[in-house]
């Protein structure tokens, strides 16, 4: 603080040791600091239900996804001792593990043959190596006939994978109570002996779909900003009444059940269905030759770009709305044809739109499930759908959230590069 | 204006309406000379605007024709009419800087770089504002905006500039400074500058022609001077300057003088600017410092007046005083040091030349 601004400082209450005073002679950021405490303390009581209502349905479940991609205790809960005999064990060593392993794994299994969580187990094990669930099953129902002594010779006679090292590998790999089996196979890789890589071309899956989720995604986006502009545009510069008559008709899809429109398209897009028909009508196709629109990408990207128009339309005309008419005006007096005024001055001031549109309509249908279910057939499915299919389907949740979480980091990842490239602040709702 | 200076722009029974009902400008004629500075004046509504808009190009003119230089212009887009504008709320464009925003008519003009930068310069130091190139709009004052859209207009050498009330959002202050600054550069440059306003002291203090709108007509288009002390219609009289108005009737018509007998039965000495003729009624339009408090000679008027009220204004004493039924009668009387015994509720005697007093059409 400069002298003059202290001078300048009334009811001279200014002591010597520099620290402001209020009129009773306590400190004055205390007493400011009391004064704004309330204030603090009533707005948070009034964000409170808010705040508990995002963390409990927001917060926690993305917590929960986070840490079931990583989850691992299915192991070491299920076989204990067996995780713990193993930890012996060289898994490069060329020989199977010791009687003592094979006696833990008895004990175990008896255990959990009789608790009947030994097929949950084979299942976890399965998605790392396919036959351990088989092989769980099988060696649970002989368990309780085995004899005391050589358990090694007996399970290897109940089932002969008791005698291959790769089993024995797997079940090692995956003892420990976090992996990162979840994300690699979401990204398609495997734990071999010669370290992590690639799986075989055939069996990739994940890569792709997240290939084609962002491309499909930005294919609708820029479809939806192609579309919405020139509507947007328009509904700014009718008459309000018009334009409020207009903007009816931009929202009426939001009162529409979302699995009618999406099964309308179905109607609209089939090969038997209207605009073939129109088309065959019209002699621009030959009957023989019928479009294929529908259970492919053409017909997701259809559908998405109908169903997700309102959310790029109505930021791009709440901020054109704002763009006063004096700029182009200027921008034509100063000798601007009608295109470069557009472009050089009207269409700038538009971006901030375009940009929140483009945020909402990329990430909406990044992570879109119902309609590439309905009319994406194989080809046009997104990730969302191979993650649901493991919620509900497969039941392998720790994939499925893996998959989420790559996706949700994605997603923020391309929102950082958006804020490196245009600027977070650049964006404007109206 | 000199005869042989062509006009810059000619509005030739220009008529304009928005829905068909009703006529916004009612058969317009105006010659504009070469470099002249001439204001348009009105109410708010009574069209300068939309006669601003025809001339840029804008709004199409519904009947008559613009001409620009001797040129027709109604179908002439408005980006090649090489008209610059000023725009009342600057319409500087926020996503360019100061530099690109002066930069963007030579841009369009295809213009070199070096060339652009050259006259982007000296555009800036016309209006002082040397070292603000690349600062945002937003980032200026009101001021400095206003500057930044007069030096835009001008950039790229138009000879005619239009400026739409371009100091509204100004204080008044302010105001003042731009009117002197835009009033140097007119004669710097020697551009025909086309300005609006509703500002009267703005019209007259910058102007070389005052065109008064109302309603759509032009009611005088005078200069300055001759506006203040010959206004041709009661609404110039009361939209310029302040004014006594005494509603009478013709009892008399002399050559250059009539004479008119308002309430009480006064019969006051005027002269007939717009009167309809003997019987008729009329309005007396007065100044209030050309009345003289107490006069010494004899004047062509003298009539006693109640004092109502007296405002002291240093420079002048302001006091409000009823005459001929007249309550807001003003006169102004200068401060002169000398000591005038008057009070409220004095009785005194005033009076006025009848050359000072014009006999105008009649308002209520
Ligand atoms: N774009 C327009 N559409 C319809 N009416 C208009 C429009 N612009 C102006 N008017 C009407 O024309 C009249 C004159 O307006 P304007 O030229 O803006 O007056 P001024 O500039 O003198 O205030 C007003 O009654 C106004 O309501
Ligand atoms: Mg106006």
């Amino acid at each position: 603080m400069s002298s003059t601004n202290e001078d300048h400082v009334s009811n001279g209450t200014m002591p010597d040791d520099g620290i402001m005073r209020a009129a009773d002679g306590t400190p004055l950021k205390q007493r400011l600091a009391k004064a704004l405490r309330r204030e603090k303390l009533r707005s948070f009581l009034l964000i409170a239900p808010l705040l508990l209502f995002i963390l409990l349905t927001f917060v926690a479940p993305i917590a929960d996804m986070l840490f079931r991609s990583v989850e691992n205790n299915i192991v070491e809960d299920t076989i204990p001792r067996t995780v713990e005999a193993l930890a012996q064990w060289d898994p490069e060593y060329d020989q199977l593990p010791d009687e003592a392993v094979f006696k833990a794994l008895h004990d175990d299994l008896q255990i959990a043959v009789a608790e009947r969580i030994h097929t949950r187990l084979g299942s976890r094990l399965n998605y790392e190596s396919s036959g351990m669930s088989g092989l769980f099953r099988k060696t649970g129902r002989r368990i309780k006939r085995m004899d005391e002594g050589d358990y090694k010779a007996q399970f290897i006679a109940a089932d002969k994978d008791w005698g291959d090292l790769e089993t024995w590998r797997v079940i090692r790999r995956f003892s420990a109570p976090y992996t990162a089996g979840y994300f690699l196979s979401a990204a398609d890789a495997e734990r071999t002996s010669e370290g992590i890589e690639l799986k075989p071309e055939n069996e990739r899956v994940y890569l792709m779909l997240f290939g084609r989720t962002l491309t499909m995604s930005i294919a609708i986006t820029i479809s939806c900003l192609l579309l919405g502009f020139p509507i947007a545009y328009l509904l700014a510069h009718l008459p309000l009444k018009t334009s409020n008559m207009l903007m009816i008709l931009v929202l009426l899809p939001f009162w529409t059940s979302l699995l009618v429109r999406t099964s309308a398209w179905k109607v609209l897009l089939q090969q038997q269905g209207v605009i073939n028909d129109f088309l065959v009508w019209i002699r621009l196709i030959d009957d023989a030759n019928r479009l294929v629109m529908i259970n492919n990408q053409t017909g997701t990207i259809i559908a998405m770009t109908h169903i997700l128009l309102p959310f790029m339309i109505l930021p791009l005309f709440s901020v054109m709305k704002t763009i006063a008419p004096y700029y182009v005006r200027a921008a034509k007096s100063l000798g601007a044809n009608d295109w470069t005024a557009f472009w050089r001055v009207y269409f700038p001031q538009t971006v901030p739109g375009i940009g929140a549109g483009a945020i909402l309509v990329f990430i909406l249908s990044i992570g879109y499930y119902i309609t590439p279910e309905l009319v994406g057939g194989t080809s046009g499915i997104f990730i969302s759908n191979r993650i649901a299919y493991h919620i509900s389907s497969s039941l392998n949740w720790g994939l499925a959230a893996a998959l989420g979480t790559i996706l949700l980091a994605l997603v923020m990842l391309l929102f950082y590069l958006y804020d490196k490239i245009v600027g977070i602040d650049n964006v404007k709702l109206g | 204006m000199s005869e042989n200076r062509g006009a810059a722009v000619r509005y030739e029974s220009v008529q304009k309406s928005y829905d068909g009902e009703t006529l916004v400008v009612k058969n317009l004629n105006l010659d504009i000379a070469r470099g002249e500075f001439l204001t348009m004046l009105g109410p708010s509504g009574s069209g300068k605007t939309t006669c601003l808009m025809m001339l840029a190009g804008f709004e199409p003119a519904t009947h008559g024709e613009i001409y620009l230089n001797d040129n027709p212009i109604n179908n002439v887009p408005p980006h090649k009419r090489g008209i610059g504008m000023v725009f009342q709320n600057y319409a500087l464009f926020p996503h360019m800087s100061v530099a690109e925003n002066l930069a963007f008519p030579l841009q369009v003009r295809g213009m070199s770089k070096s060339e652009q930068e050259a006259k982007v310069n000296r555009a800036l130091d016309m209006v002082e504002l040397g070292t603000f190139g690349s600062r945002r709009p937003a980032q200026l004052s009101g001021g400095q905006q206003q500057r930044v859209a007069v030096a835009r207009a001008l950039v790229f050498d138009p000879e005619l500039v239009l400026m739409d009330e371009p100091l509204g959002a100004l204080d008044k202050q302010l105001r003042e400074q731009m009117q002197y600054e835009i009033k140097h550069i007119h004669e710097h440059l020697g551009v025909t500058i086309v300005y609006v306003t509703h500002d009267q002291t703005e019209a007259l203090t910058m102007s070389d022609r005052v065109a008064v709108f109302n309603d759509g007509v032009i009611q005088q288009l005078s200069a300055p001077d001759v506006l203040y002390e010959s206004p041709q219609n009661s609404f110039v009289a009361q939209f310029i300057g302040e004014n006594n108005k005494l509603n009478g009737t013709v009892t008399e018509v002399s050559g250059s003088e009539c004479t008119v007998e308002v309430a009480g039965g006064i019969k006051l000495r005027a002269d007939p600017v717009n009167i309809t003729g003997v019987g008729g009624k009329t309005t007396l339009s007065l100044r209030p410092e050309r009345v003289e408090l107490q006069p010494e000679n004899q004047m062509d008027n003298m009539v006693d007046g109640k004092i109502e009220e007296l405002i002291y204004l240093g420079d002048h004493i302001r006091v409000r005083m009823n005459v001929a039924d007249n309550k807001e009668f003003v006169v102004k009387v200068r401060n002169r040091g000398e000591r005038r015994k008057i009070a409220k509720g004095d009785i005194v005697q005033i009076g006025w030349a009848a050359g000072d007093c014009k006999a105008l059409d009649v308002v209520e």
